[in-house]
């Protein structure tokens, strides 16, 4: 960094899973100056996530697909962008001026375009009890798998829906673990639903991989189907999970771990704070950006790519973060010697192929995304529940925004990631609008909590040279 | 969605807390009122900022004001049916150097000259007592007691909800986009359709001077977005909200643990997008300063920063009174980063105003035609 003054990049790249390492790798080949920058110490993001480094050296336990993300990073080190890892991201604004925390020293960054690849984060699942020591989300248990070969400990019940609860059950079994029950909570109707869409996904590779894994963990799981409400117990710790299956079936299991899980969403934060506009998406249920065959937002010079841009699963984020990365350096410079987009586009398309099935499928049903307990905790920083979330709707605020001035609610510390789409659609359904109209929280940065004397220490950028891109 | 009424007797254009304490205090002198707002009320300034209740240190021609509206401060649940979150610790403006004391000391000695007592100089050890966590090296300070802080949304939303009791109606997501005056009457065009009243109330902050312009009287009105920032928790240590003058510092701490940080270090705003670019550079000038002064809060972590849009007029008081060129106009605006606290008596004197054609609160120093010459 020149003293004194901005660092400037042609590219920045935020997040190093598939879309942010296709799209770095991509921009870094065709010459621009590239950084790709992410909040782990390695490369690989949530889906391939310490894929150079996990202590889980059985290539079987993971599974192919994950080891897959190697050569993904292989391609990365070897295009001439450069990477900073265990590096924050927690401002992006719309002059794409990036603060960014590394090592316990902020900085500002100027980037002429900024791909957000910030990929997706798992859906709140509020039920009574979520809170309690014991009970952890699938992905968070998954990445202790990835990057240190743990394990759940003790009694562990899985339950929710969605490819990744029976990934991880799979990879668990593999890795000599136990669960000893899964409870799937996709309701009849979905399969219903899905069936509609089925033609397309037979046609996809998930559908074989998919029965495979179900398979596989059925085989040696106890499972209860169409489960319908669900409650942890315990004081100071989970002990014991109660749930009730449609047949009007109830059942009380004593377990030491619970994993919840009911799909993922994109994770908005960083694009949101940027200024980026986001619609509310009916099949998926959650705020997606708007953005054009580039993957550009509605804030010049801001690309969305991976599953931040809708989610469409791994393969699908590659090629994103590559027409991304076409339309990101073309721009800045419209002579670059640049790879004809059709090829990435056809293959896009046929990964998204099957999409709206697994949608249709995995939808969590409404009285999980919103619960029906009035006790059960929705913002966990600020601890506000559904009760009293319900009362001040009743009297009268119509939107999350309006309502962090009586609640506080999602104005802790996560910035609403634990509690905003459940917020947004406990709003709609007690007023008896359309969660589009009802809207998400306006997220401020920092996204990500920045210390005070970190901030106290950023160096003074020279405002003369934040115009200047390096080309 | 209904239109609503289209004839009021008058028209308030903007939904801040300016805007809404005028239409509460015209309904309840038994007028129709009709309050235009293009976002929500609290959208911008009114809802964001640092809710700062304060007498202290303020202009001399904005302390009758300032002192009418702290009586009705310290009784605004009977006011609007809501304590708006008011809690009163009293404000500290602390001197870093004896050179400052002497600025302060003249100051609150003119003020005696002049009746008024809601500021009182303190010594280090009065300072300690008041802010124990400050630093040792300060000599003092000046202190306004019945000053402190309220949630400016809440603030808002209940100017509102008052008004809508008293009668006034609210259209909100409306923009205004032009206004001309024939036969006594305005005519305000919105992107909804047209409003006809006989008087109206410019209280559109931010966005005033175009509301001035298209009347024909244009005001060096300055669109800025005052930053704030706000801390994690940490253990109580303050109660009174502390400023500093020379490093630009207003510092609170709210019951709930967190700490906001603010003073004025401005970002950018784009008010044709709402929106409002941080400064980090400022920020971390704030940063610096707090981590200088408060040792307690060197572990803290920022969990949240914003600015708001609002208005500032050259000479950093607002613009209060009948427009110079057009009948039936009246100006509540460009309160300069510091309106919020005005906002309960601005809109009593301004309903005043529109209602009887005077007011014996003096307002003359505010006056739009100052401009002019």
């Amino acid at each position: 960094m020149r003293d004194g003054t901005m660092e400037t990049w042609d590219v920045v790249v935020v997040g190093a899973g598939p879309a942010g390492l296709a799209a770095a790798t991509l921009a870094g080949q065709a010459g621009a100056s590239t950084l790709l920058v992410d909040e782990n110490p390695a490369p690989g993001g949530q889906i391939y996530r310490a894929v150079t480094e996990t202590p889980v050296k059985d290539k079987r336990i993971l599974g192919a697909d994950y080891w897959s993300g190697g050569r993904l990073v292989e391609t990365f080190v070897a295009s001439g962008a450069e990477a900073m890892h265990g590096t924050t991201v927690w401002s992006l604004d719309p002059d794409r001026v990036l603060g960014i925390s590394r090592g316990g020293k902020a900085h500002l960054l100027q980037a002429g375009r900024v791909i957000v690849a910030t990929g997706a984060q798992e859906r709140p699942f509020p039920i009574p009890g979520w809170t309690l020591p014991g009970v952890m989300t699938v992905g968070a248990a998954q990445t202790l798998l990835k990057a240190s070969g743990i394990l759940p400990a003790g009694r562990t019940v899985i339950a929710g829906l969605g490819p990744l609860l029976w990934l991880y059950a799979a990879q668990v079994l593999r890795a000599g673990g136990t669960i000893d029950a899964i409870l799937d909570t996709t309701p009849r109707a979905n399969w219903i639903a899905a069936a509609s869409h089925a033609p397309g996904f037979l046609l996809s590779p998930l559908w074989r991989k998919g029965l495979a894994l179900m398979k596989e963990v059925r085989a040696r799981v106890p499972q209860f189907t169409n489960v319908v409400s669900i409650a942890a117990e315990g004081e100071g710790a989970v002990r014991a999970v109660t749930f009730k299956i449609a047949s009007g079936l109830e059942r009380r299991m004593e377990v030491d771990t619970l994993l919840l899980h009911q799909g993922v969403v994109p994770n908005v934060n960083l694009a949101m704070a940027a200024g980026a506009k986001h619609v509310w998406d009916d099949r998926q249920c959650c705020f997606v950006p708007v953005l054009d065959d580039g993957f550009e937002s509605s804030v010049p010079g801001i690309h969305i790519a991976g599953d931040g841009a809708g989610i469409a699963g791994a393969w699908a984020a590659e090629e994103r973060g590559r027409l991304a990365a076409i339309a990101a350096v073309r721009a800045l410079r419209p002579e670059a010697s640049l790879p004809d987009d059709q090829a990435f586009r056809q293959l896009l398309s046929r990964h998204e192929r099957g999409r709206a099935f697994i949608d249709a499928l995995y939808l969590p049903p409404a009285s999980f995304r919103v619960p029906e307990v009035d006790g059960t905790v929705v913002c966990r920083c600020e601890e506000v529940t559904a009760g009293e979330i319900r009362k001040v709707v009743a009297l009268g605020c119509e939107g999350p925004n309006q309502m962090k001035a009586f609640l506080r609610c999602g104005m802790g510390p996560c910035q609403g990631r634990m509690c905003g789409l459940t917020v947004s659609e406990l709003i709609a359904t007690e007023r008896g609008v359309p969660t589009a109209d009802v809207g998400y929280y306006r997220l401020r940065p920092p996204v990500k909590p920045i210390a005070l004397a970190e901030l106290a220490q950023l160096p003074a950028g020279d405002e003369a040279t934040k115009a200047v891109v390096r080309l | 969605m209904s239109i609503g009424p289209r004839t009021a007797d008058v028209i308030v254009i903007g939904g801040g807390i300016h805007g809404c304490s005028t239409a509460l205090h015209l309904a309840r002198r038994g007028l129709s009122v009709i309050v235009i707002e293009k976002d929500y009320p609290g959208r911008h300034s009114s809802g964001v900022n640092a809710g700062g209740v304060r007498q202290l240190a303020r202009h001399l021609a904005e302390i009758p004001l300032s002192v009418a509206s702290m009586e009705m401060w310290e009784h605004i649940e009977d006011l609007v049916g809501d304590d708006c979150g008011f809690v009163s610790h009293g404000q500290v403006l602390v001197a870093e150097t004896e050179a400052e004391m002497d600025v302060f000391r003249a100051r609150v000695g003119e003020l005696n000259m002049l009746g008024y007592t809601h500021e009182e100089m303190v010594d280090a050890r009065e300072l300690k007592r008041l802010v124990p966590a400050v630093s040792d090296t300060c000599p003092g300070g000046v202190v306004s007691r019945r000053d402190g802080f309220a949630d400016p949304f809440r603030t808002t939303q209940a100017f509102r909800k008052a008004a809508i009791a008293a009668g006034a109606v609210f259209r909100e997501g409306v923009r205004v986009t032009g206004l001309v005056r024939a036969g006594g009457i305005w005519t305000v065009e919105t992107d909804a359709g047209s409003i006809e009243a006989p008087k109206v109330v410019n209280a559109a902050g931010a966005w005033a001077d175009r509301i001035a312009a298209a009347v024909g009287e244009p005001v060096p009105l300055e669109v800025i977005a005052p930053m704030l920032m706000i801390t994690s928790r940490v253990p109580a240590f303050i109660e009174p909200v502390v400023i500093l003058r020379s490093r630009k510092l207003s510092f609170k701490q709210f019951p709930n643990g967190t700490v906001m940080i603010g003073g004025g270090h401005l970002g950018r705003p784009l008010r044709d997008r709402n929106v409002t670019i941080l400064d980090w550079v400022k920020l971390s000038a704030s940063a610096q300063t707090v981590w200088e002064l408060f040792p307690v809060m060197r572990e803290a972590t920022i969990v949240r920063a914003w600015a708001g849009i609002e208005a500032r007029m050259p000479d950093d008081i607002p613009v209060i009174g009948p427009s110079r060129v057009a009948d039936g106009l009246f100006h509540q605006f460009g309160f300069s980063a510091h309106g919020f606290q005005l906002g309960p008596a601005t809109g009593s004197v301004v309903a005043e105003l529109v209602a009887t054609g005077r007011t014996n609160v003096p307002i003359d120093a505010f006056n739009v035609g100052r401009f002019s010459n």
